[in-house]
């Protein structure tokens, strides 16, 4: 992948916080930046989640029948 | 024998996140869920392994993640593709899925290596502790957290979360002062 060459500096991204007065920088990852990024993340997420597929539920009653069954056959 | 219905019923209700996973770890809703299938019945076949009381998601989310990380790593040796270049085209296709306003998310996340992905997902959105994840991915507690730290970095430049307007300024700014090359 053509990222690969930009490889993960977290010390260089430390730095600037001192120098440069404005309220968004390129700090370390500010706090409100991890917030940001964990409430895209868990909105990401949570718009992955719904109810159990029915295909799920009847795996596992099938399961259960088959079970009980004894499976002679 | 048959499954005790309390334990039935755990992981039942544990689905709904373990497939919100499978998906965010393969980008592929079709894919997750025969992995989330595949992962029921290992978990069944295996139940007698399982303590009742103890950690049921946790059961499932480290099943899942040893499945797909297996399947991951049979494509790349059947089509004999030692630098993973084929299996990386085949990782993720994130426009299939989600929410028109997540997909740029979700195409930042499919960029992460693996390591780093699963570990965000797990700590930040499934909603594992540190230690849990650490015992799910089967490594230790520092390097879980060494790799969200890494994820969050790169997620955060991936989808320029650090204003984009400044960027431009701030790069040229950086380069007078490093005597880098802008362009």
């Amino acid at each position: 992948m053509k990222d690969r060459k930009q490889t993960d500096a977290p010390d260089e991204t430390m730095v600037t916080e001192a120098t440069t007065p404005r309220p968004k920088g390129h700090a370390a990852l500010g706090r409100e930046i991890q917030a940001k990024i964990g409430q895209q993340l868990r909105a990401y997420y949570d718009s992955l989640i719904e109810p159990t597929p029915e295909r799920f539920a009847e795996l596992l009653r099938q399961l259960d029948k088959a079970d009980s069954k004894e499976p002679n056959e | 024998m048959s499954v005790d219905p309390a334990i039935r019923d755990a992981m039942l209700a544990a689905v709904p996140s373990l497939r919100a996973f499978a998906i965010s770890l393969c980008g592929n809703v079709d894919r997750a869920d025969d992995l989330v299938q595949e992962t029921l019945l290992r978990a069944l076949a295996n139940i007698h392994s399982f303590q009742q009381g103890t950690n049921m998601p946790a059961w499932l989310f480290t099943i899942l993640r040893n499945l797909f990380r297996s399947e991951y790593r049979k494509r790349r040796r059947e089509v004999e593709d030692p630098d993973g270049s084929y299996a990386e085209t085949l990782k993720t296709r994130p426009e299939q899925i989600g929410r028109v306003e997540f997909r740029e998310f979700g195409e930042a996340l499919s960029k992460l290596p693996q390591d780093q992905r699963e570990a965000l997902i797990l700590v930040g959105a499934s909603g594992f502790s540190y230690e849990e994840t650490a015992d799910i991915c089967g490594c230790a507690v520092g390097t879980i957290k060494s790799r969200v730290n890494r994820a969050r970095t790169r997620l955060a430049r991936l989808l320029s979360i650090d204003d984009p307007d400044d960027f431009g300024p701030d790069r040229t700014t950086r380069a007078v002062l490093t005597g880098d090359d802008v362009a």
